[in-house]
């Protein structure tokens, strides 16, 4: 194993998150903060609690996997296409690193990345709203996986994108929307039963719904079978990778 | 041991769009050497290069760098190979010092700030360390881009197109640069379209065109070549053939006996121009005019593609 590659790719990408910390750092908690006044504070006094979770409480869980879902995916995306990009992409290459040793650097950046968010999203929610965290260690797991899962599936839409334009895609128009369509504000019980089997079909259902019951104790899903399904994720996107790099496909000639 | 640091054996390279970019190349760069290898644009230099630096995979044949495959053992290749490529291409919002930095970790190098420093200070670019490379004029970019090749100590430095597009005094840098990195028995391969490039800093040159090597040959003996001289002699009257007299001349007969041509090395003070003169004279051949040409290494150049 190539550590010192690992190291510099990882410390390189880490740098530039904190060259850009309004943008990294301030704007998602931000963005996220609002949805705890707007939805926590402000109208979720207002509304009934669900599954005995005050409402502005049961929406934490979902609105970090929504940040974490989409920074991961773009800051891991991002992180591999703009080398790709200028073209500097040719000192990695040209390396004596294997596809594992570059996957642990930009996708071990991102992941990390996500986390710190997800860590100061959860200590902003404490601001607004009062919570409880049920299961610690699960909590802690279930972040870790999704983090490194999306920036996964992130660092293939970096390697696979030939534009800024198709960056965006899968975060803004698939991922955010499977978020929000996912529980993040809502128990998937609330919805008619023809509609609680469509969601099934969305991933990130039981990524909330783990997370929410690491926080709760309560869950849409069987929690083993969240659990299932995010490492399902992860060793899918390690299979797509592995034979991304194997073939060169859209790397190599 | 081997003398050869790179062994290229039946190298072959066809892109997906057809393109066939090398077509079974043999090439073998000795320990120490600098090699340059000329060619047109699209020859299949920067293929080449590509191919040995682990960048592009190769079609078939077979690439060693020190003894080690560049496919099998890549990471024993790579980590020997420093790299400057044509682009300038390097991430913009690093400093200069942690674009180094970066460089030697990818190449599976700890810190050692010592030997950094001392590339950057060889450079010029210490007092810059600190900068962002998009603060860097040009040339210093292309700088950096020389102390990310060096960052790790590489046994091999490739120089693709190291000096298209910088000026003089920059090109002249470059140059004197290169010498030193030889003399520290760094060896260099540089593609370039500068014949003159060639000619000021190679022990040998390589010509490629239309992805084949066309030679490789010594500088010397090519600037031997460069130096050959040809005295043309223009006849009063056709010979049907050269005269026995002459004959110690190896003097050609054009095809309507009106020219006769003595090819000598100008570049030696020993040439028979006197006593071949002396001979027409002895042999009473009436000379209506005289002049001489010099094959340039670039008309040499220009030859050797027409007839590829």
């Amino acid at each position: 194993m190539n550590w010192y590659a690992v190291k510099a790719i990882y410390l390189s990408e880490l740098a530039r998150t904190w060259r850009t910390p309004l943008q990294s750092i301030a704007s998602p908690v931000l963005s996220t903060s609002l949805y705890f006044i707007v939805f926590g504070a402000a109208i979720g006094s207002a509304m009934v609690s669900i599954d005995g979770v005050s409402y502005g409480a049961f929406i934490i869980p979902g609105l970090i996997m929504l940040t974490v879902l989409t920074e991961s995916t773009s800051n891991s995306s991002f992180g591999i296409y703009m080398p790709k990009w200028s073209g500097s992409i040719y000192e990695v290459l040209s390396a004596p690193v294997s596809a594992v040793e570059i996957v642990l650097g930009y996708v071990g950046a991102a992941a990390t990345k996500s986390m710190v968010l997800g860590g100061i999203i959860l200590l902003t929610a404490r601001f607004f709203v009062d919570y409880s965290i049920l299961h610690p260690f699960w909590m802690l797991l279930f972040l870790l996986l999704t983090c490194i899962t999306f920036s996964l599936l992130g660092f293939i839409i970096g390697l696979l994108a030939d534009g800024f334009e198709k960056l965006q895609v899968v975060p803004l128009m698939i991922v955010t929307p499977l978020a929000f369509l996912g529980g993040t504000f809502y128990s998937i019980s609330m919805l008619p039963e023809f509609w609680q089997k469509v969601t099934l079909f969305n991933p990130v259902v039981y990524l909330v719904s783990g997370f929410r019951w690491s926080f709760y104790g309560v869950s849409d899903v069987n929690v083993g079978v969240s659990l299932a399904m995010i490492l399902l994720f992860m060793f899918s996107f390690l299979l797509m990778i592995w034979w991304i790099f194997k073939t060169g496909y859209k790397v190599k000639v | 041991m081997s003398e050869y640091i790179v062994e290229v054996a039946a190298l072959s390279k066809q892109y997906p769009s057809g393109h066939q970019a090398l077509k079974h190349v043999d090439l073998r760069i000795r320990k120490g050497e600098i090699l340059a290898l000329l060619g047109p644009n699209g020859a299949g230099k920067t293929t080449l290069i590509s191919i040995i630096c682990g960048l592009v995979n190769p079609g078939s044949g077979s690439v060693q760098v020190a003894g080690f495959d560049v496919i099998k053992d890549y990471r024993q290749s790579r980590q020997r190979i420093g790299l400057v490529p044509q682009e300038l291409v390097v991430s913009m919002f690093e400093t200069v010092w942690n674009s180094v930095v970066f460089s030697r970790g990818m190449f599976g190098k700890g810190r050692d700030d010592a030997y950094l420093q001392s590339v950057l200070q060889s450079l010029s670019l210490w007092e810059k360390r600190d900068s962002k490379v998009m603060e860097l004029s040009g040339g210093m970019k292309r700088r950096l881009l020389i102390a990310k090749a060096l960052a790790h100590e590489p046994e091999v430095l490739f120089l693709d197109e190291p000096t298209a597009g910088v000026d003089v005094e920059l090109r002249r840098e470059m140059w004197r640069l290169v010498g030193q990195l030889r003399q520290k028995g760094v060896t260099i391969i540089l593609t370039t379209h500068y014949i003159e490039e060639a000619e000021e800093i190679a022990d040998r040159i390589g010509i490629i065109s239309r992805g084949e090597v066309l030679l490789v040959e010594e500088k010397q003996q090519l600037m031997a070549r460069l130096g050959q001289k040809q005295l043309m002699l223009q006849l009063q009257q056709p010979l049907p053939e050269v005269p026995e007299s002459l004959a110690a001349f190896q003097l050609d007969l054009s095809e309507d006996g009106l020219m006769l041509t003595y090819t000598y090395d100008g570049g030696s003070d020993h040439n028979h121009v006197t006593e071949m003169l002396g001979a027409i004279e002895r042999a009473r051949l009436e000379l209506k005019d005289v002049h001489t040409k010099q094959r340039s290494l670039e008309q040499i150049f220009v030859s050797l593609l027409e007839e590829a």
